[in-house]
């Protein structure tokens, strides 16, 4: 055995350690791969040893390997080994791997608890720390809740090395946890206020985060952390919290008027840049708030932008970015006091640093103006040319187009340029943002009337040089623009100089290789044209008969191709506008003037819509839009969706065109004028006024825009200036002149304003002499005016933080008082290791101090010495309270429950009264009162609560129920410990033959389902029996450790407004099944309920049965009896129940493995039945969990939908179960060594679906 | 809150990575990978923190960096934290790094890193700063491996010596490393304290 030992520990030096393995990488660089495969191979047998050092050193190993992109997860248990070892080294290695590939999908984390529990009060501070520090990257909702009270015992350890990371981890499971936050947010305030900066730093952290999630609750924090901060030397700290008042600020603008002095002072005073920043961050989200505010604010205005200018000047690339970043947050309350800065940021655009030129361009957006938009855009363009990577040249194309058409293209004064800029855009390589560009050209052709020309003689450039554009593959993105091109040509192209050229260029038969969409606007658009030429030629010289013969014979040549094309859109437009020239040719040849009868196709005039006008078209009287029509409920094609469809967006004009040229021209032309006079009556409908149409073309400009000036078959191709160049210096002359004739024309001018939209405020220069050389026929984008910004809508429903989203200023309820114990946790396996001793151990928590009268209860449970103890304890809360009624109490579980909202109230208007010294807020006088009136509530309720006088006030009464809840618990905690005990032995039974397979299928006996979607919460207890006083629960468990025993839980809840006392439970025995009553009582003795309900309250009373047979279920009659004590009367009364021990009951949720599975049904000692259930909708792994839920079973193996379960009754019968399903049919196949009970339960398992 | 901590070297090769939220080990090699590609291609002077919105979950979140010698120190954060702190916090590890491991230098961080990891888990716990103080951090760390090295004890003699013996034999290992080990060198930054 020694040579054993010793052979052992030889080996194990010439293991591989974690160096040799980096070396033995290192040195197979060619062949890495093959090498690790074989490492792995080699980790996997040192794995199956017993020396848990070679198990350290594997699992070393594998944290390596993990890092290099191996997955380790195979080795999930054997890490929990190591992680379990006694040895410091070891353990933290285990951890270590731990917090590297555990996750919540890990299914071996359950079986970690335990461990974790006893590392967590392990005497030594760097076992707790380990695992502190593991837990805090793998804990799970089911750790959270089972070691949320540990973790809070810790908070207050004596080692300040461990209180940090306790504190520190609270945060994690808070969030996975979100239950515990409640109660554990006193003892983590007190932690504000910590000795140790360490912890005090730790708290503060902790509370920032989370109430940068839901800053409203921490509100009442501020004072406290206002204290912190003017006494606070630790720059994190100071950080921290001035990150977080710049988080509270935007809710109470009365605590930033109170800040902006402290601030002040620290920006003047301090040397640190990351604080400098931090607080002009704040000083700015201040100011946002105070937005209104006082004249004297402007100074701290001056004093951070002054500041940030220095650190934008600053060599330092980080505090130039930092200093753009907090600039662009001023820009959007003061953009003023930014825009005198404006060389420096234009000089940033130069800078070599994307990310600094990216923010500089966001600066721009709120910089432009009338006067320096044309220039600023010239500059940018030259940025775009320049530009290397596609994503910042795509960034610099956005923010152009952003800038230009902010606010309805509010800094555009000229249009010509606009579009030429647009035009030049498309030259863009590569871009991924045609469809941007496209519905510019759009949207600025449609609504600038006076633009049309121009831009359609552009579009017409563009059609011509298509193959520019497309000729490259990368350029892909941008022949959208070719969609905008062909469109506008076809919608406008009474201002096309040569129609038959660029109808000619529409019907290349390049354009079949375009994406569909923009064929099919092609074939739309050429059929327009045609109708132009036509309607051209008819009215024109005769001579121009022939090009109409020539267009209809080239469209006739043409068109074949695209009623050939793939795209069935196009197919369909193709063939119609084929067989619609084909007609037209037929009766051009009969010499018929087709030509106004064609253009009536096309006519029809396009004015924008604001984007929700249809909304808001009132319902004509006598329309009810809920009857149905036609008596035809099948077809529901909702009727309300079209219409907005076609109006919605005048940017997607292809849904108005989508007309079919077939349709019959005269039901057209009825329909046309219908809709006509319809948009005439509408309110809504903005309409081509004429009167401004005229009033504009008088405006003075616009004739000395030199359009022919222009060389359009170039611009494309120019390669130093663009086109856009001339537009600023001929603006540069325009306005000039405008200048000049201002004066004269002044009044006329006023008149044509008319049609601007109430541009506000946001014009920073004087510029009102700076008239549009065009008009945009604007749109305001009008809204409902119930449409309120409300901050509820973006909230993701799936934030994880939203379940923080707690009010943590309410005191804290009966239920809260203590760490929620779940005793009817939904989903849960009951019998999850985890889980029952969680339970056992939760109960112990609240009784920190109270271990000494634990222990006394154990040994006897008499009444008077208990009395005197409630009495004691009573005393001594009264005086804590006494002493130090605004505190969050030490014993918080006990007593913040109990007692009245007192502190809470108290900090509330503490707050205000703390706010309302601030020089402008409200008188003080107000605000004292109740911050006055509250601490005095406080000891209000002690005089009368002296001790041994009958229980006069509400909360008096539930305090006392605190003992004997404690008392009850102690009675049941009895049980638990020793199946605890019983626990341990079977798990590490288990962990031995549990190597060989995988941890799979440990998940799946407890925890699939809660990973898996969502299953309705399922509650083990029942209701036993409910009257008007009392409502009873029940749920009836085997007792592990004794094969007689069945334990029956029942939870008493006291539904009258009285107290419930005395309570008694009897029980008539049977000759199988005896309730176990106290040494010394007879066969017919109540048993006495160990606790008293106050009225609300519910509590949990264990008794234990013993049972002879258990193949059987069987029903014994019960009662209850208790007195009602109300204020004046008491009345003693009865109920009566009937406890239903199902033959589940006796079942023990116990894990089996798949071989000792297989071996079991081998043996062929068990008899088989089996059942069908059919009709069965809910999921299979829904069907799973009920079963393993109600009738506890655990899950073997499971693959698709058929899945094997074992249990084990308390006298040791094996139940094994093959669950298959089949559409809506479950068929169970069980067998057990005793066939009545085998029976029973497949009875029970089929009542369970059949209520569901 | 840090969502991730990476520390890899001039090619690329992850030295240490540590996630404070859960990614399958391919996505944390590609996650690495656009790092590297993203931080490496910039330059020596430009400012130290990227906007990687898409790499690790939300666009409130930031890299942050340092490049020392041959390897390069990036956090990933999200908005709660102070950029300039961060870029402190990176400068405090390293530093402790240099103490801990004198002279660090990049084939400390290769042959060491599990002690790298036990370092920063002294400073970063689960995404949030436990501590600063690079004196604190240097005394837990050590007490930690005096308790590792009574815990070795005389069972932990006849491994060390082994592993003595296998480095002797291994007079190599200088040839096989072809990354530079030049040694961290840690600039003098204005002090944050």
């Amino acid at each position: 055995m020694a040579l054993k030992i010793v052979k052992g520990s030889i080996d194990r030096i010439f293991d591989k350690n974690l160096q040799d393995l980096v070396r033995g990488i290192r040195n197979h660089k060619e062949e890495e791969a093959k090498y690790i495969s074989t490492c792995i191979d080699e980790i996997k047998q040192e794995l199956k040893q017993d020396n848990i050092a070679v198990k350290a050193n594997a699992v070393c190993k594998l944290t390596y390997l993990q890092m290099l992109g191996y997955d380790v997860s195979w080795a999930a248990f054997n890490i929990v080994e190591v992680m379990s070892s006694s040895k410091f080294t070891y353990k933290r290695i285990g951890y270590i791997a731990a917090s590297q590939c555990f996750h919540e999908g890990t299914d071996v984390i359950m079986l970690t608890t335990n461990q974790i529990r006893k590392d967590l009060s392990s005497p030594s501070q760097y076992d707790t720390g380990v695992a502190l520090t593991g837990l805090s990257c793998f804990v799970t909702p089911d750790l959270a809740r089972d070691l949320a009270n540990d973790i809070m015992t810790l908070m207050s350890h004596t080692k300040p090395y461990i209180r940090k990371k306790a504190v520190l981890i609270m945060y994690k499971v808070f969030l996975k946890y979100p239950e515990s936050l409640r109660p554990a947010f006193p003892r983590l305030k007190e932690k504000l206020e910590d000795p140790d900066p360490g912890v005090q730093s730790a708290a503060v952290n902790v509370i920032c985060e989370l109430a940068r999630r839901n800053p409203k609750n921490y509100l009442s924090l501020a004072p406290l952390f206002f204290k912190l901060m003017t006494s606070s030397t630790n720059n994190w700290v100071l950080i921290k919290i001035i990150k977080l008042f710049g988080a509270l600020t935007p809710l109470e603008p009365r605590l930033g008027k109170k800040l902006i002095e402290p601030l002040t002072n620290l920006i003047h005073s301090t040397s640190a840049m990351s604080l400098l920043y931090e607080c002009v961050n704040t000083v700015i989200a201040v100011l946002i708030s105070l937005s209104s505010g006082m004249p004297n604010h402007s100074a701290s205005i001056q004093l951070c932008v002054q500041k940030l200018r220095i650190l934008i000047e600053d060599s330092d690339q980080n505090l130039k970015y930092l200093g753009l970043l907090a600039m662009s947050k001023i820009l959007k309350t003061h953009p003023k006091s930014v825009q005198s800065h404006k060389d420096l940021i234009l000089l940033c655009l130069d800078d070599k640093d994307e990310s600094i030129r990216l923010r500089a361009l966001d600066l721009l957006y709120g910089m432009v103006s009338k006067k320096n938009l044309m220039e600023i855009v010239k500059k940018l363009m030259l940025h775009v040319d320049k530009a290397e990577g596609t994503t910042y040249r795509d960034e610099l194309l956005t923010k152009i187009i952003d800038i230009c058409s902010q606010s309805n293209y509010q800094y555009i004064t000229n249009f010509e340029w606009y579009v030429s800029i647009l035009v030049e855009l498309t030259r863009l390589e590569g871009t991924r943002h045609g469809h941007l560009i496209a519905s510019q050209m759009l949207d600025v052709s449609i609504r600038v009337k006076a633009i049309r020309a121009f831009a359609v003689a552009q579009m017409a450039t563009l059609l011509d040089n298509a193959h520019l554009l497309t000729g490259n593959a990368q350029r892909n993105g941008i022949c959208e623009v070719l969609y905008a091109a062909a469109w506008i040509c076809g919608e406008f192209s009474e201002h096309l100089e040569d129609p038959v050229q660029t109808l000619e260029a529409l019907l290349r038969p390049r354009v079949s290789t375009l994406p569909g969409h923009i064929q099919a606007v092609y074939m739309q658009n050429a059929a327009k044209l045609f109708a132009a030429v036509l309607c051209g030629q008819e009215g024109g010289a005769p001579a121009s008969s022939e090009t109409a013969q020539e267009i209809s014979q080239l469209l006739i040549d043409r068109l074949p191709l695209f009623v050939q094309s793939a795209d069935l859109e196009v197919q369909e437009r193709a063939s119609c506008v084929l067989q619609l020239v084909k007609y037209i040719q037929k009766l051009r040849l009969k010499e018929v003037q087709v030509g106004e009868e064609v253009t009536a196709l096309f006519s029809g005039e396009l004015n924008p819509v604001a984007p929700k006008a249809q909304k808001k078209v009132p319902v004509p009287e006598g329309l009810d839009l809920d009857a149905w029509i036609n008596e035809a409920p099948s077809e529901s094609e909702s009727e309300d969706e079209k219409p907005r469809a076609v109006f919605t967006e005048e940017e997607e004009p292809r849904y108005t065109r989508t007309r079919h040229p077939e349709a019959d021209e005269k039901e057209l032309a009825k329909r046309r004028e219908a809709r006509k006079k319809e948009q005439a009556n509408n309110p809504f409908y903005i309409k081509a006024s004429p009167t401004s149409q005229k009033g504009y073309q008088d405006a003075p400009g616009v004739e000395h825009i030199p359009v022919v000036q222009i060389d359009l078959s170039v611009p494309l191709k120019v390669p130093g200036m663009s086109s856009s160049d001339q537009y600023v210096k001929m603006e540069e002359e325009r306005r000039q002149k405008n200048k000049a004739e201002k004066k004269k024309k002044d009044k006329k001018k006023k008149g044509d304003k008319r049609g601007r939209r109430g541009r506000g405020d946001l014009g920073p220069e004087s510029e009102e002499d700076i008239t549009p050389a065009h008009m945009v026929d604007i749109v305001t984008e009008e809204m409902p005016e119930n449409a309120l910004p409300s901050d509820d809508d973006d909230k993701d429903p799936n934030d994880p933080y939203r379940a923080l989203d707690i009010d943590l200023d309410r005191p804290l309820a009966d239920s809260e008082k203590k760490l929620p114990v779940r005793t009817h946790r939904p989903l849960e396996s009951p019998k999850s290791p985890g889980d029952e001793e969680g339970r056992g151990r939760v109960l112990e928590e609240p009784k920190k101090k109270g271990k000494k009268d634990k222990r006394e209860n154990v040994k006897e449970e008499k009444k008077e010495r208990k009395k005197s103890k409630e009495d004691k304890k009573k005393k001594k809360h009264k005086h804590e309270r006494g002493e130090e009624p605004g505190e969050a109490d030490q014993s918080g579980e006990l007593t913040e429950a109990a007692a009245p909202p007192s502190s809470t109230a108290g900090e509330a208007s503490d707050l205000d009264f703390w706010l309302s010294s601030a020089p402008t807020g409200p008188p003080k006088t107000q605000e004292a009162e109740p911050a006055a009136a509250a601490p005095g509530s406080a000891p209000k309720t002690t005089p009368d609560s002296a001790p041994g006088l009958a229980p006069a006030s509400e909360p008096e009464e539930s305090k006392d129920t605190e003992p004997e809840e404690a008392k009850s618990s102690k009675h049941k905690k009895k049980k638990p410990k020793r199946e605890k005990e019983k626990k341990k032995k079977k798990k590490h039974h288990h962990h031995h033959h549990h190597h060989g397979d995988a941890g799979g299928d440990e998940s799946v006996q407890n925890g699939t389902v809660e990973e898996e979607e969502p299953l309705c919460p399922m509650s083990n207890y029942i209701l036993l029996a409910e009257n008007s006083y009392i409502k009873m629960m029940c749920d009836i468990q085997g007792n592990l450790q004794d094969g007689s025993q069945v334990v029956v839980s029942i939870i008493f809840e006291n539904k009258s407004d009285g107290f419930l006392k005395s309570m008694e439970f009897n029980v008539l025995d049977s000759l199988n099944t005896k309730l176990q009553r106290p040494e010394g009582a007879g066969p017919h003795d109540c048993v006495t309920v160990p606790f008293q309900l106050p009225p609300g309250v519910s509590n949990e009373a264990r008794f234990v049965f013993s049972v002879q047979s258990i193949v059987m279920p069987q029903k014994l009659k019960g009662t209850i009896t208790f007195i009602v004590k109300s204020e004046d009367s008491s009345t003693h009364e009865k109920l009566d129940f009937k406890l239903h021990f199902t033959c589940s009951s006796y079942l023990i949720t116990t894990p089996c493995y798949s071989d000792a599975y297989a071996k079991l049904l081998e043996s062929g000692d068990l008899k088989g039945s089996s059942v069908r259930l059919e009709g069965i909708s809910m999921p299979f792994h829904h069907l799973l969990a009920m079963i393993c839920f109600h009738h506890h079973f655990s899950v073997v193996e499971r693959i698709d939908s058929c899945a094997s379960m074992y249990s084990r009754s308390i006298q040791g019968h094996h139940v094994c179960l093959l669950v298959k399903t089949v559409d809506q049919t479950v068929s169970i196949d069980a067998k057990c060594d005793e066939s009545s009970l085998l029976g029973n339960v497949l009875d029970e398992i089929k009542l369970t679906f059949s209520q569901c | 809150m840090i969502k991730a901590i990476l520390i890899f070297n001039n090619h690329g090769k992850p030295r240490l990575s540590k996630f404070y939220e859960h990614y399958s080990e391919d996505t944390e090699q590609q996650i690495i990978r656009e790092t590297f590609h993203l931080v490496s291609k910039r330059d020596e002077n430009v400012c130290n923190f990227l906007e990687g919105g898409m790499l690790i979950g939300g666009s409130d979140n930031k890299l942050i960096y340092r490049h020392y010698a041959t390897l390069y120190f990036v956090f990933c954060v999200d908005s709660s934290e102070s950029e300039l702190g961060i870029l402190d916090l990176i400068q405090v590890f390293v530093e402790t790094l240099d103490k801990c491991f004198e002279n660090v230098c990049e084939l400390d961080l290769i042959f060491h890193v599990d002690k790298v990891h036990n370092i920063l888990a002294e400073m970063v716990m689960g995404g949030m700063v436990l501590e600063t103080n690079m004196n604190e951090i240097i005394t837990q760390v050590d007490a930690q491996n005096k308790m590792e090295k009574s815990e070795a004890g005389i069972a932990g003699a006849p491994a060390r010596a082994v592993s003595a013996v296998k480095n002797m034999n291994l007079p190599e290992i200088p040839r096989n490393i072809n990354i530079g080990d030049i040694s961290i060198k840690v600039p003098n930054l204005p002090s944050f304290k």
